[in-house]
């Protein structure tokens, strides 16, 4: 019965890494840009949501009201003005540009915020659970949690298959030169997608503060986690992220099970495990996957 | 008849390769331009110097009067330029369908939608959902010209539309162009098959060496004319 337990918090856990994960899928898949400030950014949102809810004392789930479009305007403006140079420049610079930004946001975080821990309130929904059996329980949060990282996948999938914007996406993914021989100004499309991406990213720091304490140092953390999760996942798949993620999840769990410890390791040995199989069997696949992002 | 477009000394360089070289020419509203020359001439590339996907290293191109040297390509679809690319370049995971309806983004207004489109080339009808990179190559060129003119262009570039198809397929190809041709649509194409070339167009340049040597109206140019212009047998006779 514990092994379930582990297993149906594995996937709960796995949806929280799907929802971080979901925007570094997205920028991979369309502009073949490894975010290294992804985690960053997630975080930069949910230290904005702990400064509305300390100045306002609004609960955090209306924090994300002027959080969300304010990371889409963040996600905009930092493609037009570093990542669209970056790109130009060829497909490493992106990698260090964003390394920079990684170290930058830390730091800044630490200035603003010391390098003390903070939290965001989860709300009634917080403490409570749903109690299976007394050897399981299904913490509320945790449910909210999968939910929106289910919305948030199935909104991209809908947004990538039945909107303008999204035949843009993948054309310009598919082969940016030819989408804007046929009309589409594919920087423009490049800076929505980093815009979407980011605004992902600051909804996933806000659930991770709901969750857990964070310091301006969390963003690297949890960045690697979203990294294995999309690695696990196929890369630039958007369900296979969700499915990476809960791999992710589940593997984590188990390890804790057998020890404490071990639960990152874990993680990070499927992880290893997924990739030295994957570059083993079907490097040629893996290219393939990049193609059909979504 | 006044010119949509006009080419002055243009240049185009890969890198150190300088493809196009001092090139100029005119098209006149509703005029079809056969482009014909070797490979390497540079044909391919002065298209994709009409379309934006290559920046001029130096001369002029103006549309309707305007001069859109600098303008990038998705801009020039706005204004009215469509290029069909050689090789058909279509998204290959987008259906049919979103192949065309992605060149709907210049929202540029005009008879051509995705009916029109299918319309026009029937063959797509039953294809329309389906995956663009599971088509035959003929279907596929009929698509990539499909998709070029749900930009509603008034000037339609095509690269080399026949390449890789089977003679009857590009007969089917020929066909529709014809009647987008008779419909008034602008047209400068490239083309390796000269008697196909000197059918469908109103007038012919020859390109060698990423020069025009030869250029003149249908009736005026001999076959033989052209043929020498093309392997730079007699470069006395070129002309502006």
């Amino acid at each position: 019965m514990t092994w379930v337990a582990d297993l149906v918090h594995g996937i709960f856990l796995g949806g929280f890494y799907a929802l971080l994960a979901a925007g570094l899928a997205l920028m991979f898949g369309v502009m073949r840009i490894i975010n290294l400030a992804h985690g960053s950014l997630a975080l930069i949102g949910a230290y904005m949501a702990f400064l509305l809810t300390e100045h306002l004392h609004i609960s955090t789930y209306l924090a994300l009201a002027p959080v969300l479009p304010g990371a889409l305007v963040v996600g905009y403006v930092l493609q037009r003005t570093m990542l669209e140079r970056s790109l130009r420049a060829g497909q490493l610079v992106p990698l260090l540009t964003t390394f920079g930004l990684l170290i930058v946001i830390a730091n800044l975080l630490q200035q603003f915020f010391s390098p003390d821990v903070h939290s965001l309130d989860a709300g009634r929904i917080g403490p409570a659970s749903w109690h299976v059996s007394s050897e399981l329980s299904i913490p509320w949060f945790d449910v909210l949690t999968l939910g929106i990282a289910f919305s948030v996948l199935g909104g991209l999938h809908l947004v990538l298959r039945v909107t303008q914007l999204g035949r843009e996406l993948r054309a310009t993914a598919a082969d940016a030169d030819t989408a804007e021989l046929v009309g589409v100004n594919a920087r423009a499309v490049y800076a929505r997608a980093t815009a979407i991406a980011v605004a992902i990213a600051a909804l996933a720091g806000v659930f991770y503060g709901m969750r857990s304490a964070f310091d301006p140092n969390a963003g690297a953390n949890e960045l690697l986690y979203a990294f294995e999760a999309v690695v696990i996942g196929g890369i630039g798949s958007l369900w296979g992220t969700l499915v990476g993620g809960i791999v992710l999840g589940i593997s984590q769990e188990i390890g804790a099970h057998i020890n404490q410890e071990y639960f990152a390791l874990a993680g990070h040995v499927v992880f290893l495990a997924v990739l030295v199989a994957r570059s083993a069997s079907s490097a040629p696949r893996i290219r393939y996957t990049l193609r059909r992002f979504a | 008849m006044s010119a949509l477009l006009q080419v002055e000394s243009l240049d185009v360089r890969h890198g150190l390769l300088q493809a196009v070289r001092q090139v100029s020419f005119e098209v006149a509203e509703g005029e079809t331009l056969a482009l014909v020359g070797a490979n390497g001439a540079g044909k391919s590339t002065l298209l994709r110097a009409l379309a934006g996907a290559h920046r001029p290293a130096g001369g002029r191109v103006v549309f309707e009067g305007r001069d859109i040297t600098a303008m990038p390509a998705h801009r020039r679809v706005k204004a009215g330029i469509a290029l069909v690319p050689e090789g058909r370049r279509l998204f290959p995971d987008l259906t049919v369908e979103e192949n065309l309806r992605v060149a709907g983004a210049a929202h540029r207004d005009g008879r051509w939608t995705v009916d029109e489109v299918l319309e026009a080339f029937p063959l797509l009808q039953p294809l329309r959902r389906k995956r663009a990179a599971s088509l035959s190559g003929g279907e596929q060129q009929a698509t990539a010209i499909g998709r070029a003119l749900m930009t509603n262009p008034r000037l339609l570039l095509l690269d080399e539309v026949s390449l890789g198809l089977a003679p009857i397929v590009v007969e089917g190809v020929y066909h529709s162009l014809r009647g987008l041709i008779e419909g008034g649509t602008t047209i400068v194409l490239v083309e390796q098959d000269l008697a196909r070339a000197m059918g469908v167009a109103d007038r012919v340049a020859c390109m060698l060496e990423g020069r025009i040597v030869l250029e003149g109206a249908r009736g005026e140019l001999t076959r033989e004319q052209v043929t020498d212009a093309y392997f730079g047998l007699r470069r006395a006779e070129a002309s502006a």
